[in-house]
């Protein structure tokens, strides 16, 4: 789709782009640029001599600890968007019914949206933080044993409930929205031939809420594997032993204070290239209309 | 409705109310916290009803710091927020109406390359070129400045497809009568397509301001002055010290003052936030 009745001349659209531009080329493609080339290169642990090693810091991807990092990141994501996803569909079939109250509803519960990742983490820290927390105290009350701070698969959970908390509310709009675009008729015909509610539900609702849910299956992939490094950062730093060290914690992680800069970038690549499949997807598939 | 009702509404109900009950509790949790002196909560105490120190905690975490940590007052922290997301969200529109116009508007030489450039920066979070970015920004001097924690953010590919797929609903007659009228590029873009732009500009407002008050990562590298510090990097900063030593009542009181702006945001004007978030994923 183009404009037929255009304005002519060249200089004032590159004026009007140069400031979007600048910020682009300086701050996005050059550092990517930088990204690339430092994960060919090898600092001593002085910083006093720089090597250029080809592929040496990407054989350290294979090594046991990174692909135990992949491992654990694909168990997060997993949990993190079946969860916040099934959590808000739950929500939203129930919202759509003409309840009374409906909106107001809507309005409690999409609020957590606008809490910073970082914040979602301290809320949850405190109610499940072992010597002082609330929902410890009950729990140690209950006889469950709980301690986030040193059982790492505790301190995955509990990242892992704090992240799907804070994404509810984004799938809960969309799958919203998604269903009251289905038209009432589609239901009524379904319910005139005797279909039951469960039927309905999955020969009627179902299929056509499917584009919806493909797309914020992607948007909460992406989520966990990038949105939740405020959380993981807030509550555990990435321990207790790295058992809750993602990804992009791990880039974060290695390069910190100059640490290994070239296994950083190494693996910063590497989500680079994760980044654009997602992205990729999403175009591909969803008709986002980016036609030019 | 399509059947009888009544079993399926309580049931639909009572989802709901559970629903947002869970959802609340954490906050609820937080604020009650906020209100009892910080040995209770140390020693594990707390009960799950307000405490006798609500005023006195929001006002020592709001205006003193604190001996034990080197703490800033509360109210430096939310103001550097405030403008942070106030630049961001700023920077971001105004930047991104201009490209979408000059995308959309004029035919030059390059014009495809400008628009990917600005379309592929979507697969370029900050996350994967956090280092090299930060070198940049260290080399400009620009660590510690409002401009080196806004400026690298402010580019948005989102923003401007958003704009360009606003602008290709807006009639070629308004154009053409505009050029009938002897009315160049300027004088369109401001007495057409901004005044057209409003609600636009209102919903990305919204959802913009939550992005920039709700940055960690890159203020996290940025800032290493206390002064500079925002209130999401408060908090966390605030725990980090020994447990012993943390002052769970004023952390929790900096986390509700932390939350307040932006889901106040999203409460009031959330006819803008609706729109923000769905058009732009479009």
């Amino acid at each position: 789709m183009e404009k037929r009745a255009i304005f002519g001349g060249w200089l004032v659209p590159y004026l009007l782009l140069v400031p979007q531009m600048v910020v682009v080329l300086f701050f996005f493609y050059w550092p990517a640029v930088q990204t690339v080339w430092q994960s060919f290169l090898l600092e001593d642990a002085f910083g006093l001599r720089t090597d250029f090693v080809w592929f040496d810091n990407y054989k350290d991807l294979a090594s046991r600890e990174y692909l135990q990092t992949i491992g654990r990141t694909v168990v997060f994501s997993t949990c993190v968007t079946v969860l916040s996803l099934s959590i808000a569909l739950l929500l939203a079939i129930q919202a759509d019914k003409s309840i009374k109250g409906a909106g107001v509803y809507k309005t409690l519960l999409i609020w957590p949206y606008a809490v910073a990742p970082a914040v979602a983490g301290v809320l949850w820290l405190f109610m499940f933080q072992p010597s002082l927390g609330v929902v410890a105290r009950a729990m140690r009350n209950l006889g469950i044993p709980w301690n986030p701070m040193l059982n790492g698969n505790h301190a995955l959970l509990l990242v892992i409930l704090a992240s799907v908390w804070k994404q509810i509310s984004y799938n809960f709009l969309f799958f919203l929205a998604g269903l009251q675009a289905i038209p009432r008729a589609v239901h009524e015909a379904a319910a005139i031939d005797g279909a039951s509610r469960t039927r309905r539900f999955w020969t009627v609702t179902f299929p056509l809420l499917a584009p919806t849910g493909f797309f914020l299956l992607t948007v909460n992939i992406v989520y966990a594997f990038f949105d939740t490094f405020g959380i993981i950062d807030a509550m555990t730093g990435g321990g207790p032993s790295k058992a809750t060290e993602t990804l992009v914690y791990s880039v974060f992680f290695q390069g910190r204070l100059g640490g290994n800069l070239g296994a950083s970038a190494a693996q910063s690549v590497a989500l680079m290239v994760i980044i654009v499949a997602l992205t990729a997807v999403q175009f591909r598939f969803i008709e986002r209309k980016v036609t030019y | 409705m399509v059947e009888r009702r009544g079993i399926s509404d309580y049931i639909a109900h009572a989802i709901l109310i559970v629903g947002v009950l869970i959802i609340a509790f954490p906050v609820y949790v937080c604020f009650i916290g906020s209100t009892h002196p910080k040995d209770i909560i140390a020693n594990g105490d707390m009960p799950l009803w307000p405490g006798p120190v609500f005023w006195q905690t929001y006002r020592d975490a709001l205006f003193a710091g604190s001996n034990t940590t080197t703490r800033q007052p509360v109210i430096q922290m939310l103001a550097n927020s405030f403008w942070m997301a106030i630049i961001i969200t700023t920077g971001k529109i105004a930047i991104s109406i201009l490209s979408a116009y000059a995308v959309v508007y004029f035919k030059f030489p390059f014009q495809r390359t400008a628009f990917w450039l600005i379309f592929m920066t979507l697969m370029l979070p900050v996350e994967v070129r956090i280092y090299p970015t930060y070198k940049i920004v260290s080399d400009m001097h620009l660590l510690d400045t409002f401009t080196g924690l806004t400026v690298p953010l402010i580019a948005s590919a989102t923003a401007t497809l958003f704009f360009r797929q606003f602008f290709m609903t807006i009639p070629d007659e308004l154009v053409e009568a505009s050029k009938l009228d002897g009315a160049g590029p300027i004088k369109f873009f401001v007495d057409t397509v901004l005044p057209l732009s409003r609600t636009n500009i209102a919903a990305l407002f919204v959802i913009l301001f939550i992005y920039g008050w709700n940055q960690y990562l890159w203020p996290l590298l940025i800032t290493t002055r206390e002064e500079m510090q925002t209130i999401v990097i408060g908090i966390k900063k605030m725990i980090v010290t020994a447990d012993a030593l943390t002052e769970w009542n004023t952390v929790l009181a900096t986390t509700m003052l932390a939350m307040l702006p932006p889901v106040l945001v999203v409460v009031l004007m959330q006819r803008w936030f609706v729109k923000g978030l769905v058009e732009t994923e479009k």
